[in-house]
């Protein structure tokens, strides 16, 4: 059974996606822009609640927008410091030892074969372009919760 | 010198190639699993020879052989007669290729420890890099534009992502992504890479089997951020998206040499996009004679080994004067 039901899915990862979603985006969001990134399955209250728990931690901060808040993850740290260590963990040759990147270093010619292999996945899933829409299985099988897995 | 010695040291020649192409036709999970044991065993093996090799010379110093009550002469001598046991031999050969196995030995060990040391050291270093960023449990986010995610193993682990790449990616993609790093961490994915590093230290014929086994362990993370998300073509745009952002902004990475041919990321995504099996060893029985030959291979090389040591604890009894 290749889904998952997010009212399952420890707390923990919903926190990781919310917080991803703050991360990406360009300015403060609100719990319905952060609901509107993460898919409209996700219900509006479970997104409002983990983002009072990131509060609560200090992993986000909030300002007062219209009648509820928006939301920004916390600059405390310059980011100059983690930049300065991820600059000498670059130096180590043998980085992948250890720690697997998500993505390897492309050659140019695997840029053209990926460019190619996603323009073929793309044509296949047009409707898709936000997500969590483009599977209708997971708002139907959904709890209350809401289905939105991705 | 026992010639039980020769195949735990000669058998990655084979063994190697073979095990390669049989990880290529099997599912990541149990591909990498292949990989990783096939070079324990190997690694074990060959270690062990070179350990017996060593001690059949130290055993020759008469001190050596006088703290463990051997008769030097029942030592060498061997004794054909009985059953066929060999012996150590003449101490012609043994001699020297003790000090060889001995000077391999120590340099083995010492790049074992080396390894060992530097892992602890990137893990620390990566610690001390997210340790300054905001962490939310499981999610580090750095905050640098250049694309980059990892999953930084410990307890708990922890996933390690650019504000770079979290940007690149479109919201699904980004969970396809979190969802590939858990795989990492929930399937201690390092501890194979540590296992096939350490393993091509000690043997360097070994080192064939760590290409293989970490595409496998990426196709394995893969899988899984395929299955949690539902969809294979989300996770495949996400492989592929992330790794051309980091293309166009990260190109000034030293790293940057390492690609030569086509890269595991465009077969990769191939993989997740058309979900055919592997190529190459389709039918079955082909597959079944390759794993019968990397059993075999495997077998052989551990039982030579282990075989090789009781040769030589009998010898040691025999010149005890037992």
């Amino acid at each position: 059974m290749p889904e998952t039901h997010p009212a399952r899915r420890p707390p923990g990862e919903l926190e990781a996606s919310v917080l991803a979603a703050l991360w990406a985006a360009e300015g403060p969001l609100t719990p319905a822009d952060v609901q509107r990134d993460l898919g409209s399955a996700l219900a509006r209250t479970t997104v409002t609640t983990i983002l009072a728990r990131l509060h609560d931690k200090g992993a986000v901060a909030r300002t007062r927008s219209g009648r509820g808040y928006a939301y920004t993850p916390t600059q405390d740290s310059p980011g100059l410091a983690a930049r300065r260590m991820r600059t000498e963990l670059d130096k180590e040759e043998d980085r992948e030892t250890v720690l697997a990147r998500f993505v390897s270093q492309l050659s140019p010619d695997d840029e053209q074969l990926l460019r190619a292999l996603l323009d073929d996945a793309e044509s296949g899933t047009d409707a898709e372009s936000g997500a969590g829409e483009e599977s209708g299985v997971d708002a139907a099988s959904g709890t209350g919760e809401g289905g939105g897995s991705r | 010198m026992n010639p039980d010695l020769v195949p735990p040291l000669l058998m990655p020649l084979l063994a190697v190639p073979v095990a390669r192409r049989l990880a290529a036709s099997l599912a990541p999970r149990s591909a990498a699993w292949l990989l990783a044991c096939t070079a324990a065993v190997l690694a074990a093996s060959s270690t062990l020879a070179l350990v017996l090799l060593a001690a059949q010379g130290a055993l020759l110093l008469p001190p050596v052989a006088a703290l463990g009550h051997l008769t030097l002469p029942l030592l060498t001598a061997g004794t054909d007669g009985l059953g066929g046991f060999a012996g150590l031999g003449s101490a012609g050969l043994t001699v020297p290729a003790a000090c060889v196995a001995a000077v391999l030995l120590a340099v083995c060990a010492g790049a074992v420890t080396l390894a060992g040391h530097r892992f602890r050291a990137e893990m620390a270093r990566a610690r001390a890099a997210t340790g300054t960023c905001v962490a939310s449990g499981e999610l580090a986010v750095l905050q640098d534009s250049d694309p980059d995610a990892y999953a930084l193993p410990g307890r708990p682990g922890r996933i390690v992502v650019t504000t770079g790449m979290l940007r690149a990616l479109r919201p699904g993609e980004r969970e396809a992504l979190l969802a590939h790093e858990r795989a990492h961490l929930a399937g201690h994915h390092h501890r194979f890479i540590v296992v096939a590093a350490l393993a091509a230290t000690c043997h360097p014929l070994l080192r064939g089997l760590r290409a293989p086994l970490s595409y496998a362990l990426e196709r394995w993370a893969d899988e899984s951020a395929a299955s949690a998300v539902g969809d294979r073509r989300l996770a495949a745009r996400a492989v592929g998206r992330a790794a051309l952002a980091a293309r166009t902004t990260g190109s000034a990475r030293p790293s940057a040499a390492l690609a030569a041919t086509t890269g595991p990321v465009p077969r990769r995504v191939a993989a997740l996009l058309h979900a055919t099996p592997p190529a190459g060893l389709r039918q079955a029985r082909g597959r079944r004679l390759v794993a019968a030959l990397l059993a075999g291979c495997l077998l052989v090389s551990a039982a030579a080994a282990v075989e090789a040591a009781t040769d030589l604890h009998e010898s040691v009894e025999i010149a005890q004067g037992e």
